[in-house]
């Protein structure tokens, strides 16, 4: 597999080197586990706070666990692309004649994995705050939907992150542009999520259809987002 | 390019004359017909009238957002990237969002009367929501910093993911939950359950709101050609004048 131009890089190399390079940045700064891992849970107590019934806490749970996933995606994305666009790391990427599709690949997949731990650590917390139960049955639809899930808030987590790069006021843009494009992902997720705590009796066959649901917009925006992606952070 | 830069330039020409006019005569008769011609319905009563403002805001914000994204898809495509497409984009996104904010608001008024709401959870209402704040951050992508051409690029590029954004919004509320009034006019069995004068005064509504949406758009994209132009003049300028102070000490 050859890229666009003649660098003898493959798309590959491309995607892992991005990928350790983003994770690389995590292990040493250590910002998803010492500033948004605590956050996500502050986040989580204080909606207990607010709504102050176990009976309703164990009901909405699904969609707490994913609003505090949503809320701490905007923090990662921004912080990523903050330390992208220091020093002009990102200009230097885009004049460097690599593919640029490889390298929304590879921040996504790099943005995935910390959602992911973001999300293990969030429903811990909310089998042990909230008191949801979970089956066997309910923790396979759980993964399904764990992995669909992320994949697609990655993809269009990077794609709006590259837009709102180096841009002023990027902090308040991002929210208005992003949680839009989210809000299947919030619906399907927190209906699928419930379906496998069995929240308000619901059934865990019920979560499958929204598992449909989560691929395709996972497909479309992978699929967009890799199209797009270069002209986006484009000069 | 330079005589634009008159503060007297006009925006309108024969053409648009003619649209605004036509617009005037159609919206003046949609006014009278729609407050004091048309019948009561016997069910709504005369809360019905929202109905000739709520509908035709609904078509033309759509309308414009379809442009929208025409436009942007037009920039991307044409090999001179033709700064055209992009003003006719970003005005029609900008008409567009004004009457979703009419749409929205009739509609929650209308919702009162009827449903005693002014919002249900519906899949329509909640999609048209959901578009407005999208359209709101196309308009805020058009305003970030860096040249005409990024500002075309990027604004392209995210009023053709609003397309696959909002089917996608749509269906997931559909499967969220649905209540919403079947439609009446384009019902599949082309049967149309109204009264003649209020059919009538309907599509006069959608003629006229029509209208107006071409006569706005024709003068905001030549207002934003405007500011393009006198944003170069600016600079132009600045760098005459710093010539003019003579060679750096």
């Amino acid at each position: 597999m050859k890229n666009s131009l003649d660098t003898g890089v493959t798309k590959g190399k491309v995607v892992t080197a991005v990928l350790s390079k983003d994770l690389k940045i995590e292990m040493r700064s250590r910002v998803v586990t010492n500033q948004v891992l605590p956050f996500a849970g502050l986040v989580m107590v204080m909606f207990a706070f607010a709504l102050d019934n176990d009976d309703v806490l164990q009901r909405v749970a699904g969609g707490l666990v994913w609003l505090a996933t949503l809320f701490s995606l905007f923090i990662i994305v921004q912080r990523s692309f903050a330390i992208d666009t220091q020093d002009g790391a990102l200009d230097s990427l885009r004049v460097a004649g690599i593919d640029l599709s490889a390298v929304f690949f590879g921040k996504a997949i790099a943005l995935a994995l910390k959602l992911i731990a973001l999300e293990i650590v969030l429903i811990c917390g909310a089998v042990l705050l909230y008191r949801v139960d979970l089956t066997a049955s309910g923790l396979v639809l759980l993964v399904t939907c764990v992995l669909c899930a992320t994949s697609g808030l990655a993809f269009v987590g990077i794609l709006y992150g590259g837009l709102t790069a180096g841009a002023k006021g990027r902090e308040t843009l991002l929210p208005l542009l992003l949680l839009p494009v989210v809000a299947p992902v919030l619906i399907a997720a927190t209906r699928a999520t419930e379906a496998a705590f069995g929240s308000g009796g619901a059934q865990t066959s019920e979560g499958w259809a929204w598992i449909g649901l989560l691929t395709v917009f996972t497909a479309v925006f992978g699929v967009s987002g890799s199209l797009a992606f270069g002209s986006l952070i484009d000069e | 390019m330079s005589q634009v830069s008159q503060e007297t330039s006009p925006t309108g020409t024969r053409a648009t004359q003619a649209i605004g006019v036509l617009a005037l005569a159609v919206m003046a008769w949609v006014v009278a017909s729609g407050l004091l011609l048309t019948p009561q319905d016997v069910v709504q009563g005369e809360s019905v009238r929202i109905m000739y403002v709520h509908v035709p805001s609904a078509w033309i914000a759509y309308l414009a957002f379809v442009f929208t994204a025409v436009a942007s898809a037009g920039w991307l495509i044409s090999k001179k990237h033709s700064m055209g497409f992009d003003r006719f984009a970003g005005a029609s996104a900008e008409v567009g969002v004004m009457f979703m904010a009419i749409t929205l608001i009739t509609g929650s008024l209308w919702g009162r009367l009827t449903w005693g709401e002014f919002w249900q959870w519906d899949p329509r209402l909640t999609t048209t929501a959901f578009l407005f704040v999208t359209y709101i951050g196309y308009l805020a992508v058009r305003r970030l910093e860096g040249s005409v051409e990024q500002r075309a690029r990027r604004s392209a590029v995210v009023a053709l993911l609003a397309v696959l954004e909002i089917p996608l919004v749509h269906f997931s509320v559909v499967l969220w939950r649905s209540l919403h009034q079947g439609a009446t006019v384009l019902n599949p069995n082309g049967d149309v359950k109204m009264d003649d004068l209020m059919l009538f005064t309907l599509f006069s509504g959608v003629v006229g709101f029509t209208l107006v949406f071409i006569w706005l758009v024709l003068h905001r994209q030549r207002t934003m050609l405007l500011v393009d132009v006198a944003d170069n003049q600016g600079l132009d300028l600045a760098i005459v004048a710093r010539r003019a102070e003579g060679p750096a000490n």
